[in-house]
């Protein structure tokens, strides 16, 4: 059933202050909107509960990137461009932008948002597993102030996150410490463009005298939400990477993660799958790419 | 004069289509593709899945490759559109729309529009782009007659041949 856009109320307040004071004072009654590529497909399936959007497109406070010494300040609503064309977040955050780069196609990427997809809280959102292993903290703000959250934490349940109804995240930080690590995206799905991931893996790793000194591993599509593979982590570090222990990490993988079958894949592919990538993964960390 | 139900609520909104400014009567949240279809009758815009997988609602906004059924129309003021009427907008073909033409870049014509805003759009930003980079210019559009090849070979041409005019 197609929507009836005479049933929706549209604000634009064009300021923060603005948008802000709109979610306060209705706290839950607004949802805002920003490039609109996950809310309107929702709208035009007359599925969208919200009946009264704000838009926060193109808020100038939402569309910036800051740089500090320890971490970039990603604007939530720079767009999947923005990142891709920032020539910092090019250069050290690669599986964001390697991410961004295959999100849907570029005019999907000129309005979606890294902020939408933290939000819409998809456990296939392309970007969330390079966020969970660069270690990102979101600020939220709203008329109450700004509080900072690890991104590991704001997403509790399926498609249910940390955010209160009267706040917006303001940006994305992420720590400015994993340009020496050896780094790999991987994206399983029927094509790069346009589809959904079957699943998704971001990986950073780092040797020292042969041994694994840090691996951070995430995987998107494989759980109710994008899930750290810590056990697997905690598994592999400290040690050589060998035939063993890519064996002993290919089963921490499979008993961390909690594939379902749908319209994408199985369980039984996704489960192999896993397996496949992060020991491909630890392979090529060990065959010398301390550096990409 | 009394206001039929359809009409509630709407509002009075100036767009800037194709250079021109034009006034419409829409509710905020019509997508931008219905308004340009429906109420300023530019039907060069074309409707494929609704949902932003396919790329035929392509339009440019401020120069901006989107799909104008994820856009409300409301998000849509102030910014400058351009559909595909608004290319060869004094009847002369652009050299993009002649390679597509030479090369069979197009067939049943559903994708086209949306496959030469995209492709104007990749040639703005890189004017001799190479195969892959033209595979991903147009990667948002899906075409089912042509197979791919004669639109990536239009691009490629019309590339070689300066693009942009």
């Amino acid at each position: 059933m197609r929507a009836d856009p005479s049933e929706y109320e549209f604000a634009t307040p064009g300021t923060m202050r603005g948008v802000l004071s709109l979610l306060a004072q209705d706290p839950g009654e607004w949802l805002p909107i920003a490039g609109g590529t996950d809310l309107m497909v929702q709208f035009s399936a007359g599925i969208l509960r919200a009946r009264k959007l704000v838009s926060i497109w193109n808020l100038p406070e939402l569309r910036r990137i800051e740089k500090f010494p320890e971490e970039i300040q990603i604007g939530a609503g720079c767009t999947y461009t923005d990142l891709r064309a920032h020539e910092a977040v090019n250069r050290e955050f690669t599986l964001l932008t390697s991410a961004a780069s295959w999100t849907g196609g570029i005019a999907n990427q000129n309005r979606g948002t890294i902020g939408g997809n933290v939000v819409n809280a998809s456990p296939a959102g392309d970007s969330l597993p390079a966020l969970l292993v660069y270690g990102a903290e979101l600020l939220l703000v709203s008329v109450r102030g700004e509080r900072r959250v690890p991104y590991r934490t704001f997403h509790i349940h399926y498609r249910k996150t940390q955010l209160e109804p009267d706040e917006l995240i303001r940006a994305i930080c992420l720590p400015r410490r994993f340009s020496e690590y050896y780094a790999q995206a991987r994206k399983v799905g029927a094509r790069n463009a346009q589809a959904i991931a079957k699943l998704c893996l971001a990986a950073l790793g780092r040797l020292e005298d042969g041994v694994v000194a840090d691996i951070r591993l995430a995987m998107g599509s494989v759980a109710p939400v994008p899930l750290r593979l810590t056990e697997t982590e905690q598994i592999v570090k400290g040690r050589r990477i060998e035939p063993t222990l890519v064996r002993l990490a290919r089963m921490a993988v499979a008993s961390e993660i909690r594939p379902i079958d749908d319209m994408r894949s199985t369980a039984r592919y996704r489960a192999a799958v896993a397996a496949n990538l992060v020991a491909r993964f630890l392979e090529q960390l060990s065959a010398g790419g301390n550096k990409a | 004069m009394s206001e039929s139900p359809q009409e509630r609520g709407k509002g009075e909104i100036i767009l800037t289509v194709n250079g021109k400014l034009v006034g419409v009567r829409a509710h905020a949240m019509e997508r931008l593709l219905d308004v340009l279809r429906h109420d300023l009758g530019l039907t060069g815009t074309k409707e494929g899945c609704g949902e932003g997988e396919c790329g035929a609602c392509a339009i440019l906004l401020d120069g901006v490759l989107v799909n104008s059924c994820l856009i409300p129309v409301f998000q849509a003021i102030g910014a400058d559109i351009v559909t595909i009427e608004g290319l060869a907008a004094d009847g002369r073909l652009r050299v993009l729309q002649r390679a597509f033409l030479e090369c069979g870049g197009a067939q049943c014509g559903i994708c086209t529009p949306g496959m030469i805003l995209a492709a104007f759009h990749l040639l703005s930003k890189k004017p001799q782009p190479t195969l892959e980079e033209v595979r991903e210019g147009l990667s948002g559009n899906l075409c089912r007659c042509t197979g791919y090849m004669q639109i990536f070979e239009a691009v490629a041409e019309a590339g070689r041949r300066g693009g942009m005019t």
